[in-house]
């Protein structure tokens, strides 16, 4: 089971170095991990998005809130949040394959953000699914390098994850 | 002005420490200089890992943090397995480590070590702290958050010049605030009355108790609840001194090591009621010890042990202290059948067996079980790590006094120094250690420390060159092949005493052992008895 756990955590030093360390000292794995402010300054937001059954969710989650510098967990409910991420894509990319790989990236609705005489870089903003979607299709064309930001992920509505 | 160690100093006075442990080196020794004309007494160890084992020891027996202090480097990476000994136990200790210049961390210079990283794992918090005016705020929290909600080590690391700059003055806060710690300690109401119903249907209930029954100092509220409502007692190794050994509703210790006759109760109750206790793997090993459709109702102060290790129907997060005093308010005159505490009662008798003796030994098992009669009733006794826990935990008849052991962690080396700590807190008590001479071997440097502070300390070293515990599991799941678990060049315990003063005897009988013991009853002095313990004696 994938979950998406968004973590408020007290902005100082060591604190991501406490929540990694208590996911690799369980045995946890994190798919992927996204830190930033939020409009408190002293306040940041951590998305973790992991896999694991409900039972290591759960003791995840009251791990997590045993951290001090942890003010608050939130395990996201399915389809009641929206998640995106960012990608860069550079894509092998000779002169006479470049209309085609246009075309790909209109109709996924990305954006091309360099072009080289042999590659274009590719970027966008999209949840995981759909980014694994468009790497798929570009794919045959030769993947040089792909950089993902982790999913950052909000309620939908008026919900909110607030301290 | 006020320089920052004078502010440690004084954040320790403001705290009520007038006691701690610990080993000085370069990076701690602005501290060192202003503790030396302050209020507070240093006890110096002789190694860093027994300055916090003493100050876990003090802790257990105190009610109040202990404190320990190390330097930079290898006397903070020493404190380690102390620190982690005091997390696993859940005991409130607060370590002091000296750390190197800041603007030098991260340079790899002379004694440095990432000592807040290293202990991540085993601390409930830490610090490095990084400008003197914190100094008073971060005493204030980790005192706060070693000795609140469930109690853990906080570890304060401090670099040399923090602790050597000077500010205009100090005040100590009157109050915390950690947005992201407010320990949850009273109770749902709810979840009581779900308990109460439960324990109202329950036709063969026991009650499971833990060290954070002792940790919230209950113990005789838990066995006033226990006979109103006659539902017998069972205790992991750290609530050993829940009730007193022999009352008739205490089954003794459970797990892998336990009483048989707690084992039997547990498997076949239908309600076990979980006091302050994780139930950790020597305490439940297999899922199976309990029967499929018990219900348990799970009463601790921290969420995190909750369905943990065992699946909970109830769950009740809360300190002891409240939510017994709420079921003790509403569980009206519920009792249990005169059948379970009738079968109960016969199993206690039916599955106790009388150790066999080995001519011209001691049997520790019966020693033990007779120490407790000839020490005045709020002894302390002490456990190391081995068969010397297991023959304490199973057969010391505790009264009103206390029973100490490393439960979680399990650290040989441990009894010499907590007793150290335990003496310095109860000064009135008698304070008995009882180890192995595997475990004595790795606490014995601390005999200096007894004697130079004349501690009325009593050890009891049972000596049967062996390192029993893993030599019985050798026997048990290694064809016997005896890797490493015999303890050959083994010294003369009787001229190690001597040579730290201390008074000394030998004992090859259980007699002759008593005799001893009685004679050094009520001597404020401290005394090492080696008793002569054949190899082959079980741990059970």
């Amino acid at each position: 089971m994938q979950y998406t756990l968004s973590i408020l955590v007290e902005n100082q030093a060591g604190v991501l170095s406490k929540i990694s360390g208590l996911f690799s000292r369980r045995g946890f794995n994190i798919d992927s991990l996204a830190v930033g402010v939020t409009q408190d300054p002293s306040v940041s937001r951590i998305t973790i998005v992991a896999n694991g059954d409900e039972y290591i969710v759960e003791q995840l989650e009251k791990q997590l809130n045993k951290l001090i510098p942890v003010i608050k967990v939130k395990r996201l409910n399915e389809g009641e949040f929206i998640s995106r991420e960012l990608v860069l894509i550079k894509v092998h990319c000779a002169a006479s394959k470049r209309a085609e790989i246009i075309k790909t990236v209109e109709i996924m609705q990305a954006k091309i953000v360099d072009v080289s005489p042999s590659s274009v870089t590719v970027e966008y903003c999209e949840c995981a699914s759909r980014i694994n979607t468009l790497v798929d299709l570009l794919k045959p064309y030769g993947i040089r390098e792909i950089v993902r930001t982790g999913t950052v992920a909000i309620d939908r509505g008026t919900a909110s994850v607030s301290v | 002005m006020i320089s920052g160690a004078e502010i440690m100093v004084k954040c320790l006075e403001a705290e009520g420490v007038d006691i701690v442990f610990g080993y000085p080196g370069a990076a701690i020794c602005p501290f060192y200089d202003k503790v030396y004309d302050s209020s507070i007494t240093h006890i110096l160890v002789r190694q860093e890992q027994n300055a916090a084992h003493a100050a876990s020891g003090y802790a257990r027996c105190s009610n109040r943090p202990g404190v320990c202090v190390a330097t930079s480097g290898p006397g903070a990476t020493n404190l380690i397995t102390g620190i982690a000994t005091a997390y696993t136990d859940s005991i409130p200790i607060v370590a002091i480590t000296g750390q190197v210049r800041s603007d030098l961390l991260g340079r790899d210079v002379f004694q440095e070590a990432d000592i807040t990283g290293a202990c991540e794992p085993f601390v409930k918090h830490s610090y490095l702290v990084s400008k003197t005016e914190d100094l008073p705020r971060v005493f204030k929290e980790a005192f706060h958050i070693a000795s609140t909600g469930r109690p853990g080590p906080v570890l304060i690391d401090i670099p040399v010049d923090i602790q050597e700059n000077e500010i205009e003055s100090f005040e100590y806060p009157e109050s915390v605030n950690i947005i992201g710690y407010k320990p949850n300690t009273k109770g749902h109401a709810i979840q009581v009355k779900k308990a109460i119903e439960a324990i109202n249907t329950s036709k063969r209930p026991v009650i499971v108790s833990g060290g954070g029954v002792l940790s919230s100092g209950i113990k005789l509220k838990l066995q006033k609840f226990a006979e109103t409502t006659g539902i017998p007692v069972i205790s992991t190794m750290m609530g050993i001194g829940v009730m007193p050994s022999e009352h008739e509703l205490y089954l003794g210790m459970l797990g892998t090591h336990g009483k048989a006759v707690a084992n039997r109760a547990l498997h076949e109750a239908d309600l076990v009621i979980v006091c302050g206790a994780r139930l950790g793997d020597r305490a439940v090993a297999a899922p199976d010890q309990m029967s499929a459709n018990t219900k348990v109702i799970h009463i601790d102060i921290d969420p995190a042990e909750i369905g943990k290790n065992v699946k909970t129907e109830i769950p009740i997060v809360g300190d002891m202290k409240n939510v017994i005093n709420m079921l003790l308010d509403n569980i009206g005159d519920y009792k249990v059948t005169t059948m379970w505490s009738e079968t109960v009662k016969t199993w206690k008798k039916d599955l106790y067996r009388e150790p066999p003796v080995f001519d011209g030994f001691v049997e520790p098992r019966t020693l033990v079980g007779h120490l407790s009669a000839m020490f005045r009733s709020k002894a302390i006794l002490v456990a190391d790590v081995g068969q010397n826990q297991i023959w304490c935990a199973n057969n010391f008849r505790i009264r009103e006094g206390r029973f100490l052991t490393t439960g979680g962690m399990g650290t040989m080396g441990y009894s010499i120094p907590a007793a150290i700590g335990a003496k310095f807190a109860r000064p009135d008590r008698d304070v008995i250690v009882i180890c192995g001479d595997g475990s004595f071997q790795m606490g014995l440097n601390e005999l200096a420390t007894i004697a130079g502070n004349q501690l009325g300390i009593k050890i009891i070293i049972m000596k049967n060159a062996r390192l029993g515990m893993v030599r019985e599991l050798q026997d048990k799941h290694y064809g016997g092949r005896h890797s490493a678990t015999i303890l050959n060049g083994d010294p003369d315990f009787l001229k190690i005493a001597d040579a730290y003063g201390i008074d000394h005897a030998e004992a090859h009988s259980n007699e002759e052992a008593e005799d001893i013991i009685k004679g050094i009853v009520g001597s404020e002095k401290p005394f090492i008895l080696v008793c002569d313990v054949h190899p082959d004696t079980p741990s059970i």
